[in-house]
């Protein structure tokens, strides 16, 4: 066994950590015994699934057409979550495709066109999958804080649109408002980054058996990355979700409140 | 009383008018016609309509069946953008923009010089001193006029007012109905919503009445019109 290597008893092992968690929910009274059951489970058998799968698109003797199809599924999937979790956003299904292939497009152009990493089944799916999967938070908060502030802010926005000005220009300063709202955490996080905590990738890597230096390389890559994605997508939407809640006419379309749906 | 009278050369016409909104109809076929001079009052209860037709006048709001023409022009046919600079609104609530009045004012006219700037505050009867105060930070009544001078900055020919003086003590709101006065005089039709009759009396050269979404009246105020 490699230093690396996690065995079935590796992770029935750490199953008494959720054990404890579920412990302290139930001593705490939190009620929340049942969903963490519940969800350590399921993500265990969504990775193994997906473990499976991944184990056969990634063989080198299949065409790298299989991984594509896998990203465009990613792409699907997570602009599916990215609606279910902002259901007052209208259109965020279309805008979220868009906005996620746009930051696949950008990110992994520059990731494969500058050959950082070699263009592989085996880096494709897994670069796809964080750059979609890390943009996913930043791009429902944009277009919820985007929604919000021009639904809260309808007087202002109106009044901008009464002197003449174009919807978008009447939007930008409640649109950059959202969009700094929706891209701090990411920059706090990656300011935060080696002093608070050891990121997931560069933890992994070195649970793995990599030299330190060497996961400290690809971890600042996969920040940049996230980074970049986040920034890209929020970008997307901000411009997707401006057409969508004005009119041609610029005028600015009713929105109404979660709770008055 | 004389009912929806028509008007040579009016400043805005509807025709056949009627909006919807999301919790039932705003407005129920309006036909009416407004003169192209002095402080028209759209008059009503709160509900009636009166601000759903005074948006329909900038194409804040868009008619969802009939026509709103503008000096003749069908509203859903011009350059909206232009066209809202041509018919400025002021809003019921005063609404600053951040930064300075300077700023607010550059808001409306990217382009003014101070000179320009002092000016559509003279007219809404603020000093030069305003320039550097911060907007958020003026009282209700200076706000609105504020709002009233960045309107003007875009040097409209026409000015929509909706309920502009609700929100303002009294000594505030016959300040800015005598500005109404003056601009008018001055060759800038004014149209000026209110459920006030006694504000309407005060003001309006021409009144329109309206009544659950329905023209009631629309003739020139006084002893024998609909005011």
């Amino acid at each position: 066994m490699a230093q690396g290597d996690v065995g079935a008893l590796g992770v029935v092992a750490a199953l008494a950590l959720v054990a404890l968690a579920v412990l302290l929910s139930w001593r705490g009274g939190l009620g929340l015994e049942r969903s963490m059951a519940w969800a350590s489970a399921r993500a265990l058998i969504q990775l193994l699934l997906v473990g499976v799968a991944l184990a056969a698109i990634i063989d080198p003797s299949r065409p790298i057409a299989l991984s594509w199809i896998w990203v465009g599924a990613m792409v699907v999937f997570a602009a599916d979550v990215a609606r279910r979790r902002a259901p007052e956003v209208p259109g965020l299904w279309k805008l979220a495709v868009v906005a996620f292939a746009a930051t696949g497009a950008v990110t992994l152009g520059v990731v494969f066109g500058l050959r950082i990493f070699p263009l592989e089944a085996r880096t494709l799916v897994p670069i796809a999958g964080l750059v979609i999967g890390n943009s996913m938070n930043s791009t429902v908060l944009a277009a919820r804080r985007i929604v919000e502030e021009l639904r809260d802010r309808r007087l202002e926005v109106e009044a901008r649109l009464a002197l003449g000005q174009p919807a978008r220009e009447a939007a930008r300063p409640h649109v950059r408002a959202a969009l700094r709202t929706a891209l701090s955490p990411q920059i706090e996080t990656t300011k935060a980054v080696g002093i608070v905590f050891l990121p997931g990738a560069m933890t992994g890597l070195i649970l793995a058996g990599v030299d330190p230096l060497d996961a400290v390389l690809v971890q600042a890559v996969v920040m940049y990355l996230v980074l970049g994605s986040a920034a890209v997508a929020t970008s997307v939407i901000a411009l997707g979700l401006v057409r969508r809640l004005f009119t041609p006419d610029h005028r600015l379309v009713r929105l109404t409140r979660p709770a008055e749906r | 009383m004389i009912r929806a009278m028509t008007v040579p050369a009016p400043l805005f016409a509807f025709e056949g008018v009627a909006v919807e909104g999301s919790s039932g109809t705003l407005l129920a076929h309006v036909d009416a016609e407004l003169p192209d001079a002095g402080i028209t009052v759209m008059l009503g209860p709160s509900g009636s309509g009166k601000s759903t037709l005074l948006r329909l006048c900038n194409r804040l709001e868009a008619p969802t069946s009939g026509r709103v023409l503008f000096r003749g022009d069908d509203l859903a046919a011009c350059d909206v953008l232009a066209h809202r600079r041509r018919v400025g609104m002021v809003f019921q609530q005063p609404v600053p923009f951040g930064g300075t009045v300077r700023d607010n004012l550059r808001v409306a006219a990217p382009t003014a010089t101070d000179g320009e700037m002092t000016d559509a505050l003279a007219r809404a009867h603020l000093t030069a001193g305003f320039l550097d105060r911060i907007a958020s930070e003026l009282s209700g009544g200076e706000c609105q006029r504020v709002c009233l001078a960045r309107t003007l900055a875009a040097e409209p020919e026409v000015l929509l007012m909706d309920e502009p003086t609700s929100a303002l003590d009294e000594p505030a709101r016959l300040a800015l109905e005598g500005l109404a006065r003056e601009l008018s005089a001055d060759g800038v039709p004014v149209v000026w919503v209110t459920h006030d009759l006694d504000q309407a009396a005060r003001i309006a050269t021409w009144i329109l009445r309206l009544e659950a979404g329905r023209v009631g009246a629309s003739g020139p105020a006084g002893a024998d019109g609909p005011g």
